[in-house]
């Protein structure tokens, strides 16, 4: 099978990733990537676990200062205009639960301060409706399940109405009806606005569900691109899970780089 | 741009904490009210078997007072820290619009609220029960705070920079700094009292310049304010100094990747 990888050169509205490169002493964590994410689009950004998925989220959410390369959210670059950029991002990920010793209004008045929500009282009203955390609103988010936990971590990513959305495998502790809904949600939300959503999964059969691309991330390069519902036949295979295993396989069998 | 609003934030998230926790509340006022009332009754116990008529008050409780209110500062800092070390929240709170300066103020606006607490509890209790006067020390009992005040601070900055660098266990090493702190600043005896090279180490320490001044006004009358002058320069030099550590060390922890897996406790 033949890997191929088409970078993106043109300035995207929502993010613009450029020739991102992380090394950790002598390994290569993210290789030059370019990709871009637009308004009202869903990305996947997919890879066997340790091809760099998480490395390029929090790179994007500047707690990861990338060795070199640019992001740009909105055009606004981050290593300048940090809290800018903060401002018009948020995140949700299954290994950053909200603190559990604070209710889940708590929280969301606390981070809401924080981003600077306009009409905060209104908006987590909206969203504890939206998310089906009405039952929940002064339980401590220790407490909670753990499908009612990445519901207020969803929340919370929402909170600013952010131009993007950073999702890290954000159904992966769901029961498959609540991953539904969420995905549907997710959805609704990316087609309303102007938000543009970078969300990594191992489920393919999500990642189909929902992208509108996905780039196959392996070794902290970007492998593959294209539309999920397309991209298995253009490479011979009948589903994107086939391709995710095939391309996992070809790219573990490649040498090491330092 | 600095924004106030991100920065009360933090306040109110300790606000929250406090709401129904026994734990958080209880050691605002607890262990300076067991304090006041250890010393409180050794001062007295002093003033009647010493029988020269030297009064302890001032001299011994004010000064724990003092000292209880410093480690109250310093530890209003690092607690309000160690809330997110302790609910792993790095990610979420680092990954915000939130700079560090507005962070930083944030743990100083949390300690102001807590040791004012502590503050208010000590005064009562020495003033009402063991008969300190703080008259005797005239103005110079706002100085002595504020100098007092900005060395926790600076203190408690350092200590949330090294635990934020060494790992969350790292605390156990924050803990002890006052205690290590209290022989070279002369809260119980004068300088004078230490060798010569311990007073070198004390010359360098802020709350030196209070004890001694305090105590110069107990046993001498009024106290020349030069000392208490070179400790609030120090003071300014602490706190640049806090500033600068902790910001270096959040930078290399963004630059390591320390910040998003925090608690591995990676020292690299």
């Amino acid at each position: 099978m033949t890997l191929e990888c088409r970078h993106w050169s043109v300035s995207l509205k929502v993010l613009t990733v450029r020739n991102l490169r992380k090394q950790y002493g002598a390994t290569l964590a993210v290789d030059g990537i370019s990709f871009g994410v637009n308004a009202n689009e869903i990305v996947g950004l997919l890879g066997p676990n340790g091809a760099g998925k998480t490395t390029t989220i929090n790179m994007i959410l500047g707690v990861l200062e990338p060795t070199s390369g640019a992001i740009l959210v909105e055009d606004v670059d981050i290593a300048r205009n940090r809290s800018q950029v903060l401002q018009r991002t948020n995140f949700a990920a299954v290994y950053a639960p909200l603190p559990g010793n604070l209710t889940v209004v708590q929280n969301l008045r606390f981070f809401g301060l924080i981003y600077g929500v306009r009409d905060l009282a209104r908006r987590i009203e909206e969203l504890l409706e939206q998310f089906d955390l009405i039952a929940f609103r002064n339980v401590k988010c220790g407490v909670l399940s753990s499908g009612e936990q990445t519901r207020v971590s969803l929340a919370k990513a929402m909170l600013n109405r952010p131009a993007l959305l950073l999702l890290d495998e954000p159904t992966a502790s769901l029961d498959p009806a609540i991953a539904r809904e969420i995905r549907i949600k997710i959805r609704e939300y990316a087609a309303s606005g102007e938000t543009g959503v970078l969300w990594t999964s191992h489920n393919m059969y999500e990642v189909e569900d929902v992208c509108d691309r996905v780039l196959f991330l392996s070794h902290g390069r970007i492998l593959l691109e294209g539309d999920p519902r397309t991209l298995p036949a253009t490479h011979g295979k009948e589903t994107l899970e086939e391709l995710f295993i095939t391309v996992a396989n070809e790219t573990l069998h490649q040498p090491e780089r330092a | 741009m600095f924004s106030l609003r991100r920065a009360a934030a933090i306040v109110l998230r300790q606000f929250y904490l406090m709401q129904g926790s026994p734990a958080r509340v209880l050691p605002l006022f607890a262990w300076v009210a067991i304090d006041m009332v250890t010393w409180g009754f050794i001062t007295k116990y002093l003033n009647s078997v010493s029988g020269s008529g030297f009064n302890f008050v001032p001299s011994l409780l004010g000064a724990v007072l003092l000292w209880d209110f410093f480690i109250r500062v310093m530890q209003g800092v690092t607690t309000t820290f160690f809330e997110d070390v302790w609910s792993r929240n790095f990610l979420n709170i680092f990954a915000t619009p939130l700079s560090i300066s507005e962070y930083l103020s944030g743990l100083v606006l949390s300690s102001i609220t807590s040791s004012a607490i502590g503050l208010a509890v000590m005064l009562v209790l020495s003033t009402t029960v063991f008969g300190l006067s703080f008259f005797l020390y005239g103005l110079l009992l706002i100085p002595y705070l504020l100098v007092l005040f900005v060395f926790g601070i600076a203190l408690g900055v350092i200590g949330c920079g090294i635990v934020l660098r060494l790992g969350p266990a790292s605390e156990w090493f924050i803990w002890p700094i006052p205690a290590l702190i209290s022989p070279l600043a002369g809260v119980f005896y004068p300088l004078s009292t230490l060798p010569v090279w311990m007073r070198w180490m004390s010359r360098a320490l802020p709350p030196a310049y209070v004890f001694e001044s305090m105590r110069s006004i107990v046993l001498r009358g009024p106290a020349s304010p030069g000392g208490l002058a070179k400790g609030a320069a120090l003071d300014v030099a602490f706190l640049v100094l806090a500033g600068w550590f902790f910001r270096s060390i959040f930078r290399h922890a963004v630059r390591s990747g320390l910040i998003a897996r925090y608690s591995a406790e990676t020292l690299s």
